[in-house]
């Protein structure tokens, strides 16, 4: 089937889909956008996080009929050029990357927390919020130090 | 994965027309329904995406009973103000379940129709009587330690792992259904079926019917109610036990009480016998303990499960003791 999708604000068509394709899968294989990670495939590990209509969503469970003239946001469109999201630049500073597997599912997923919140969540929100982001190398800790270092810059604008 | 034929209903008539197609399934947030068709679970010929039908709204009837449509997502319908201030036990029970994303994406009618997280459910090298009926169940004398204590069967041990049901258990909820033959109400209470010689035969679904909405009585009580999961970890897990409980109390004596268990059977378990021991019963600890072991009196164990037992007698006596402080209630 052919597919039509708003991808970080650009409409693009996909043709000769097969109906079984997750979203995820055509962001990576067929619209040039790695970003979103496939790790589990099971909705378990949040690193295929995009927004779909501006909501949050595991692509990996999006079957891609679904995705059919929506509008979606991936890792690659919170970055303006070459200057990045407030999110992502907390992430670097803060060291909360190693393997960077889960990263771009953990910045849209916190991307998406501080976009709905005043001020710097609590820490059992921020971790609440990001319950569905599984990360095997840091610990968590610098991730929520990037957390709240870009609640804090946003809340201070 | 097999090959399916894909269709996205715009309207329900379309909706219910397009699922008299044998071999075709509804499909919602598609957080169970795609994870088991990559795993072979599932292997429908048409999926009908239903996730575009105008029903994902909260209504208020003039009666004052709430009606929620069935592809409300699950987080929209945690956040709503009806719900939070007046079924505190209801958003409660669907802000534990699963993670920000998946309720994100998860409709109502998909959470009542989820299948059990029995591990041997999606392992096609293992007899399952649910997947494959009449070859087997491994769980029993196998991996059994999440599996049901209350009407379990020589067949079938599962449980159905819903969060948002338990709830609309306590709650009295009604399911209404949809098909080219008309529309029909059912409780949710005896909507999931004991597993019998039959574990297959989950719900009272007829298989060309769509659940178009829930319904939840007018219950003044449920103002004062609580969701409380007791899990392997503090967030985005499973249930082992789980309580849904309102509590009325006037002079110190109960006056109404509404109990639901969660991860303890293959239906969402409404725990009539301890709502009996409550009514009329004052309202001390000694009570509550007492409910809790009506109930737990009927409970049986599997060879990795005798845990829940005691599990869930504390979770019952818990959830009530923090209704009943002062500022106990949600
Ligand atoms: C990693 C993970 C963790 C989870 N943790 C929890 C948890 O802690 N607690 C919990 O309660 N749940 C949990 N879940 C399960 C989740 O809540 C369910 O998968 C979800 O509610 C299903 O809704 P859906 O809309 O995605 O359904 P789908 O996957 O779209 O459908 C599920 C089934 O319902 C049928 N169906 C869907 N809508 C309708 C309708 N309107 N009428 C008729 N048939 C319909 C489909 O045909 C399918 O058989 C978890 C899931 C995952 C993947
Ligand atoms: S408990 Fe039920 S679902 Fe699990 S293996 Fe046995 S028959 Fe299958
Ligand atoms: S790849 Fe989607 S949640 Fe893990
Ligand atoms: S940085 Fe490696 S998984 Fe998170």
């Amino acid at each position: 089937m052919r597919v039509n999708v708003i991808v970080n604000g650009e409409a693009m068509t996909a043709d000769d889909v097969w109906e079984g394709e997750s979203l995820l899968y055509a962001l990576r294989e067929r619209l040039g956008l790695p970003g979103a990670k496939n790790a589990c495939e099971q909705g378990e590990c949040g690193s295929c996080t995009v927004y779909l209509d501006g909501i949050p969503v595991c692509a990996c469970l999006v079957a891609i009929g679904q995705a059919e003239g929506r509008s979606v946001v991936t890792v690659e469109g919170l970055a303006d050029g070459e200057s990045l999201d407030e999110v992502q630049r907390a992430f670097v500073e803060c060291g909360a990357v190693q393997c960077g597997f889960c990263t771009p599912g953990l910045i849209v997923q916190a991307h998406s927390l501080i976009a709905s919140t005043s001020g710097v969540p609590e820490d059992a929100e921020i971790r609440e919020a990001l319950a569905g982001n599984l990360c095997r190398c840091t610990g968590y800790e610098k991730i929520l130090d990037a957390v709240r270092l870009a609640a804090a810059r946003k809340a201070a604008l | 994965m097999k090959d399916f034929a894909y269709v996205s209903a715009p309207d329900v008539a379309t909706a219910v027309r397009a699922i008299t197609e044998p071999g075709a399934k509804f499909l919602g947030g598609g957080t169970n329904l795609v994870d088991l068709m990559r795993q072979n679970v599932e292997r429908p010929d048409t999926v009908v995406d239903i996730t575009r039908l105008p029903l994902d709204r909260v209504e208020e009837l003039p009666d004052g009973r709430i009606r929620i449509g069935a592809m409300m997502r699950n987080s929209a319908l945690a956040a709503h103000r009806l719900i939070r201030t007046r079924y505190p036990m209801l958003a409660q029970a669907l802000l534990a379940g699963a993670s920000g994303q998946l309720r994100n994406m998860a409709t109502v009618g998909g959470n009542v129709l989820q299948r059990t997280r029995c591990p041997y459910f999606v392992d096609l090298a293992a007899r399952c009587n649910k997947r494959e009926p009449g070859s087997g169940c491994d769980a029993i004398g196998g991996f059994n330690r999440n599996a049901a204590i209350f009407g379990a069967s020589e067949s079938c041990v599962a449980t159905h792992p819903s969060d948002m049901c338990v709830a609309l258990a306590a709650l009295d909820a009604t399911i209404e259904l949809e098909s080219v033959r008309g529309v029909r109400r059912l409780p949710l209470v005896g909507f999931h079926a004991l597993p019998g010689d039959a574990p297959q035969h989950e719900t009272a679904i007829a298989a060309d019917e769509l659940i178009t909405a829930i319904e939840l009585p007018d219950l003044p009580v449920a103002a004062r109610s609580r969701y409380r999961k007791v899990r392997d970890r503090a967030s985005y897990a499973f249930a082992l036990v789980s309580v849904a409980a309102a509590l009325e109390v006037r002079d110190g004596v109960v006056t109404e009480a509404r109990l639901a268990l969660g991860g303890v059977a293959s239906r969402p378990w409404r725990a009539h016998a301890a709502e009996r021991a409550l009514m009329g019963a004052p309202a001390t600890e000694e009570s509550f303990r007492r409910a809790a072991d009506a109930e737990l009196a009927g409970a049986v164990a599997q060879s990795q499960n005798a845990f829940k037992i005691e599990l869930a007698r504390r979770a019952v006596t818990a959830t009530l003791r923090q209704l009943h402080l002062p500022g106990g209630a949600a």
